[in-house]
């Protein structure tokens, strides 16, 4: 089993206006085999911390640790966390040009199990795993997100997710722009990375939508850089009923 | 991640003429225009011509009446006005870097250097011969278009001639190879004709290398039946300069293949056109271009579809990086009316991996008749940014290897057309070593 741990971690940015504070000590501890919901507000944080726990360049980490497994992983590269097991679903998957999905999935899966899959089983794994999600076959020619819709892209993003095969996968807002059958499929592929084990997954979202398909362990409320409330599935049912009009106007009275 | 992405179609059903409108930022640019002008501000006489946006018909960017049709061509320098770097032939390329090429004529400026030294490597079949200005069989293929091309058809003093014998048949493994060494920077010309005669199949390849100030004409003369492929390299040091007017004509039912690769040198201007001298002839034209920091490459493509049935496909592809590199693809076609059944597509890529670095992509089509199979282009230029690097980071690959496989990836498109084994191995290591000499 495996432990990625956040302490107290305080996050910026640095805009045209000056450096903006916006995690404001975030501490969460997810173990593999746990599925964690982060749920908030638009600009509560969320991606941020997705993000930084991925390396993105544009965020400055100005305290606190992030570890895995007792390794610090804020020392770490991009792509060393990438193959220390951190997965990122990105909220907006980018176009590589040049790069064929068939180059890029065997290049990357390369990387991070540090030898090349064996040509017969991962063709076979790569065509199952498509045929799953819903992909069609000529998408392995393509170039790497190049012209995909919004619901393409997300899913490749699951695509990813399975023959990676992380320990943990942080979904960064998976289930935005999708309609329900798009939903459903992505959904199911995460919960086929979740029933295969060893996965821990930190579930990014701002709607209660996607938790019908995917079933939390643990629900928290992030409101202006930090948790507000956590809890069991059961404060996803209610942030369903009330919003998230509640922590807001505390966040205004505290303010 | 920026992606900067124009495409335009026009398939032959509606038959609608659509012309480039003037490039989005483009702005002239004073610092590139040649001493010879007249006093005035960079706005005066042809630049505000230039600037004017008008219903444009036939082509040309932002000037209405600059159909490629009418543009000028003559054997004859003085025939040529002098060129002030406003016109839209030159509006890119940086005049003062041509080292006297685009002078020649002017306040003594001459062009007499010794002309690069030609080494070859041929099948026995293939004859390479050197002759004398006066030979018959130049001229057949081409008329220099620019003054710069005028200049160096009046200067060369002898002439390189490659004939591919009728019927002869060679293959991917058995290629003529002249190997054109430079000669230092004395200004040069020189002349080469590459000539395959009916029903020939072959391949040349003109390996530019070594140090020049050079214009050269290149005729590539393609008679009925025949199948040439001709690879022209631009692998020079990184000082030269080399204006290449490449004229192709190709003959009835005849295919040629002409790739470009430039790589090497400070300024390098390469302006292939092809015109059809029979009907059922094929032309593809390939580029490869690796800018780096301070280097201009230029291409300027014309195909000119003249005669019914004939296809042209035109591919070209450039990798851009460091301070000051800068790439220019134009590629013009234009169907003349008696061209029906005419099927012809033009692509450039651009990839821009630093910061710092410049393409400008136009493409212009003129089409007369309604009467066509195809005519399409599309031009794009995508930039290798930071989102991207992140995104193949986080999927755990290392950014040497990210950078690699982006571009290795671009450009091999291009490279696996040569078709030839061994020139498909070089522009790999090139491409290779162009990604290692970057500050990657």
């Amino acid at each position: 089993m495996s432990t990625l741990e956040i302490k107290d971690l305080h996050v910026s940015i640095t805009t045209e206006q000056g450096v903006k504070n916006i995690l404001k000590g975030v501490s969460l501890t997810i173990k593999t085999g746990e599925t964690h919901a982060i749920m908030g507000p638009n600009g509560s944080g969320k991606s941020t911390l997705a993000s930084t726990i991925a390396g993105h360049p544009r965020y400055t980490v100005d305290s606190g640790s992030i570890t895995l497994d007792g390794e610090d992983v804020l020392a770490m590269t991009v792509d060393q966390r990438a193959r220390a097991g951190l997965f990122l679903a990105m909220q907006y998957p980018v176009e590589i040009p040049g790069v064929t999905m068939t180059n890029f999935l065997r290049t990357a899966k390369t990387a991070i199990d540090g030898e090349a899959p064996k040509l017969r089983t991962w063709t076979k794994d790569v065509k199952e795993a498509m045929a799953q999600l819903r992909i069609e076959p000529e998408f392995a020619q393509r170039n790497v997100n190049e012209g995909f819709s919004g619901g393409e892209k997300k899913r490749h993003e699951i695509l990813q997710l399975e023959l990676l095969k992380p320990k943990f996968a942080i979904l960064d807002e998976t289930d935005s722009g999708l309609d329900v059958d798009a939903l459903k499929v992505v959904s199911e592929g995460v919960n086929r990375a979740i029933a295969e084990g060893g996965l821990g997954t930190m579930l990014i979202t701002h709607y209660t939508r996607i938790l019908r398909y995917i079933k939390p362990d643990f629900v928290h409320v992030f409101v202006d850089g930090n948790i507000a409330e956590q809890g069991g599935p059961e404060l996803a049912d209610r942030l369903e009923d009330e919003g998230y009009d509640r922590y807001l106007a505390d966040a205004q009275a505290t303010a | 991640m920026t992606e900067l992405t124009e495409e335009k179609t026009i398939d032959a059903a509606d038959g609608k003429v659509w012309s480039q409108g003037f490039i989005k930022g483009m702005t002239e640019e004073g610092e590139q225009l040649s001493d010879l002008n007249p006093e005035s501000g960079p706005l005066g006489g042809s630049a505000v011509k230039a600037h004017s946006h008008g219903d444009s018909h036939g082509g040309g960017v932002g000037v209405p009446d600059s159909s490629r049709a009418g543009r000028l061509t003559s054997y004859k320098l003085a025939d040529f006005p002098l060129i002030t770097g406003r016109e839209e032939d030159w509006r890119f390329t940086p005049l003062k870097r041509l080292r006297g090429l685009d002078r020649v004529g002017v306040k003594g400026q001459q062009l007499d250097g010794p002309a690069p030294a030609v080494e070859v490597t041929k099948p026995d079949a293939v004859t390479v011969e050197t002759v004398g200005r006066g030979d018959a069989r130049i001229g057949r293929a081409g008329i220099p278009e620019d003054r710069v091309a005028a200049a160096a058809w009046e200067n060369f003093a002898e002439a390189t001639v490659v004939t591919l014998p009728a019927e002869y048949q060679g293959t991917a493994e058995d290629v003529t190879t002249l190997t054109l060494t430079g000669a230092g920077t004395t200004p040069a010309a020189s002349h080469i004709l590459v000539h395959a005669k009916q029903f020939a199949t072959g391949v040349v390849v003109l390996d530019h290398r070594g140090t020049a100030v050079l214009s050269e004409n290149v005729e590539i003369l393609v008679e009925d039946g025949a199948n040439l492929t001709v690879v022209s390299i631009q692998d020079w040091d990184d000082d030269a300069v080399h204006a290449s007017a490449q004229h192709i004509q190709v003959g009835r039912d005849a295919k040629v293949k002409h790739v470009v690769i430039n790589l090497g040198g400070n300024l390098l201007r390469t302006t292939p056109s092809a015109r059809y001298a029979g009907t059922g002839a094929e032309v593809e034209m390939y580029g490869l271009y690796f800018a780096d920091a301070g280097q201009h490459l230029e291409q300027r493509l014309f195909v000119d579809h003249s005669t019914n049935n004939c296809k042209s496909r035109v591919t070209y592809k450039g990798a851009l990086q460091g301070d000051g590199a800068h790439a220019v693809w134009i590629g013009d076609v234009l169907i003349r009316k008696a061209a029906e059944g005419t099927d012809t597509y033009e692509m450039n890529r651009n990839l821009i991996l630093t910061q710092g670095a410049r393409a400008d992509s136009v493409p212009n089509l003129e089409i007369e008749t309604g009467m066509i199979e195809g005519a399409g282009h599309a031009s794009a230029t995508g930039r290798f940014d930071d989102e991207q690097l992140f995104y193949l980071q986080a999927r755990g690959i290392p950014e040497d290897v990210a950078r690699r496989l982006v571009v290795r990836g671009f450009l091999n498109e291009v490279i696996q057309h040569i078709k030839v084994p061994a020139l498909e191995e070089r522009m790999r290591e090139a491409v290779e070593r162009e990604l290692a000499a970057g500050t990657l």
